[in-house]
């Protein structure tokens, strides 16, 4: 270790502003990709640090706090910068300078915040941001009067060009930041009036630089006259929509496939180069399909977060929330809801990722509890299996499938469940008071690449970092579970029949006789919950078939058509609508709320809902077939 | 007359915030002002929701948000006298 004790200490810079003001761009532009993304100690908020290099050679840290209309918080966002600044905030430590970054085009908004920040008496400059935009609009802000104004420094930026921060940069440069002033900050809450009285002086400032002048009817106006359109608005909404779940569905599949080949040739390939042997068994079984089962989710996440940037980045995002806000809203979600749902009929694992942009927490939490409802793609493989052996091949007047009916139906059923779901937590939660909307519609821009690529990335390293090394592990211990203890010597039955997974099963199925699982089922659901489709490949197993790969389906087909009933398996169809068979889903839920106590309850109302879903299935399906 | 009433398009300004009664009308209140629904500035409904013309979408001085309707019933504002459109 370098003596740190003759060093001064790297001083702390924060980033606060409205929301929508081009902060993470300015971010992105004075840290580059220095940055670190955690969260915020018991909170889901977002904590971005980056580090910055000055051109003299001196380290200042950039911290990029949330979005903020004021200093007294409503959300959580507003209560974690309200606390750093205050230096009231466990765990960390109170930034040194305060970067109050502006949008150039609305400083009747924006100045409201540097004046409550002035109060405050933190030592800071006014970053004077978006100035490009605001000068094609014509709006020029006579920047040294502004700063004469409002007593506080101010420089120009331009956050979405690599240099736009270079006056900002000298400036963190060469202020040889002060040592922070001891002692707490006193911040007293304003009264309306209050407010009113800092508008008037945001007013008068304005006027004298120059820039007191509201737009009529802007291009954003003409934009929004199109896309907020109760008729083609929805019909813009819809086709937005469909693009992405075309995407994240179809487009995903070329290069997932690739991973899945690319894994089986690896595990292949190591099968026949080692020798048999427990280390083989877990780097082929264990480790690599561990790992296959983390990087096979990569496309979907990537497709769908450059969706998600995207429209976010462009403005278009609370835009699609105002249009599904009213629908949405009577079950209790938000607007915001709709995207995140709408992926977890891919996958639910980037869909509870995507819930990040839901920023109320209530919502974000009812958004995740339902996600797993939605039928991913990994349970057609299920679907597939059971409606092909039990479902007859009958068309149906006005030439209807029998079969696609029984599948329509099933997706039917989660998103009913999902929205009933939805409804009684709204009800459960606190007294049916007024929900809150506020949402900023920000102006339309055009998406920065830069800032596109940095999020995206910043998916991808927390999705493979975080989620994908739980997953990897549980993913190992599945393994060991269905493979120890190793069968006795002159055993005939499936080795899995003998392993922990088996025992298990076997106990399972005693809990499971109701609904009309037999044994075979309850053990193959064990290794099944590392992903859905994993239980058609240890159904084969169990049945000892010899057939592997893309063959299993075909074989077990006539085999479990003549050794089930019919009505366990339309007991086992019901529970693969509600059973949260998936681990990696679970581990996703818990990096995103930042607890076990979710992704526990979320497992134990889903296991419910599938006990029941199914005994009720089963005892119907009995009674009737004893009718007919 | 309530912000809910005006006619989309049509320009206004905010006369007075009054949220109805309670704890939470208050920070209501409070809320709408720090985004800037302040008495003397410039309104306009941008655009109503489909259903139940819900939410609706409020140019207030520079910046536009969206609104459900008993948020904006609390903002009283006056048309302006401006040339017909």
């Amino acid at each position: 270790m370098e003596a740190l004790s003759g060093a001064q200490p790297i001083p702390l810079v924060a980033l606060v502003g409205n929301p929508n003001c081009g902060k993470t761009a300015l971010f992105n532009v004075l840290t580059g990709s220095r940055q670190k993304v955690a969260n915020y100690a018991g909170v889901t908020v977002e904590r971005k640090e980056g580090a910055l290099l000055t051109p003299s050679g001196s380290r200042v840290r950039i911290l990029d706090l949330p979005g903020a209309y004021s200093l007294d918080p409503l959300t959580p966002d507003e209560q974690v910068t309200a606390d750093v600044l205050l230096g009231r905030r466990a765990g960390e430590t109170a930034p040194d300078f305060v970067v109050c970054v502006t949008d150039a085009t609305n400083l009747r908004q924006n100045l409201r915040l540097v004046l409550s920040l002035k109060r405050l008496g933190l030592p800071m400059v006014v970053a004077l941001n978006m100035t490009d935009i605001a000068r094609r609009k014509g709006i020029v802000i006579d920047a040294e009067r502004l700063a004469r104004e409002l007593g506080v420094a101010v420089v120009e930026t331009v956050g979405v060009k690599a240099s736009g921060a270079k006056r900002l940069i000298e400036m963190l440069d060469s202020a040889a930041i002060p040592a922070r002033a001891a002692g707490k900050f006193e911040w007293h809450t304003p009264s309306t009036a209050d407010i009113a009285q800092d508008q008037a002086e945001v007013r008068r400032i304005l006027t004298a630089v120059g820039a007191d002048r509201i737009d009529g009817v802007t291009f954003s106006d003409q934009l929004d006259a199109v896309v907020l359109h109760p008729v083609a608005g929805p019909l813009i909404l819809a086709a937005i929509l469909f693009l992405v779940f075309q995407a994240v569905f179809a487009w995903a599949q070329l290069p997932m496939d690739a991973i899945k080949t690319g894994v089986d040739a690896l595990a292949g390939w190591l099968g026949h180069a080692m020798p048999e042997s427990l280390l083989k068994g877990l780097l082929v079984n264990g480790v690599l399909a561990g790992v296959g089962s983390v990087f096979v989710f990569l496309p979907q996440i990537i497709i769908l977060f450059f969706f998600i940037l995207m429209l976010e980045e462009s403005g278009y995002l609370p835009r699609a929330a105002f249009l599904l806000d009213r629908l949405m809203g009577s079950v209790g979600l938000s607007g915001r809801a709709f995207i995140p749902l709408l992926s977890s009929f891919a996958c639910a694992i980037p869909g509870v990722m995507a819930t990040r942009t839901i920023q109320n927490p209530r919502d974000r939490l009812a958004t995740i509890m339902i996600a797993p409802l939605m039928t991913c793609s990994a349970r057609l493989p299920v679907y597939a299996l059971i409606i092909g052996a039990f479902i007859p091949q009958r068309t149906l007047w006005g030439g209807l499938q029998l079969q696609g009916i029984v599948l329509f139906a099933l997706y039917l059923v989660g998103v009913a469940s999902a929205m009933a779901v939805a409804y009684v937590l709204k009800r459960a939660g606190a007294k049916a008071r007024l929900q809150t909307l506020m949402l900023e519609l920000p102006v339309y821009h055009w998406p920065n690449l830069r800032n596109l690529a940095i999020g995206l990335w910043q998916r991808v390293e927390i999705f493979l970092s975080r989620v994908g090394t739980i997953i990897l592990a549980l993913m190992v211990i599945l393994w060991a579970l269905s493979s120890f203890p190793t069968p006795p010597p002159g055993a005939t039955g499936p080795a899995i029949q003998y392993s922990i997974a088996g025992h298990l099963g076997s106990w399972l199925a005693v809990i499971f006789k109701p609904i009309g699982f037999n044994w075979q089922i309850s053990i193959a659901l064990v290794p099944g919950l590392a992903a859905r489709e994993v239980a058609v490949g240890a159904l084969g197993t169990v049945y000892a078939l010899s057939v592997t790969g893309e063959n299993v389906s075909g074989a077990l087909t006539p085999l479990i058509a003549h050794s089930w009933s019919l009505p366990t398996a339309l007991s086992l169809l019901a529970w693969y609508v509600f059973a949260p068979q998936c681990l990696s889903t679970l581990a996703t839920v818990k990096r995103e709320t930042n607890s076990w106590r979710y992704p526990i309850i979320m497992a134990a109302y889903l296991f419910a809902l599938a006990y029941l879903g199914s005994f009720i299935t089963f005892r119907v399906a009995t009674a009737l077939s004893s009718l007919g | 007359m309530k912000l809910t009433d005006l006619k989309t398009g049509t320009q206004a300004r905010v006369v007075s915030v009054v949220p109805a009664e309670g704890v939470a009308a208050l920070e209501l209140g409070r809320r709408l002002a720090e985004l800037g629904f302040l008495p003397g500035e410039a309104v306009r409904v941008v655009a109503r929701g489909l259903l139940a013309r819900e939410p609706i979408a409020v140019r207030i001085g520079t910046g536009t948000f969206a609104l459900r309707l008993f948020e904006a019933a609390c903002i009283r504002v006056c048309p302006e006298q401006t040339p017909a459109a």
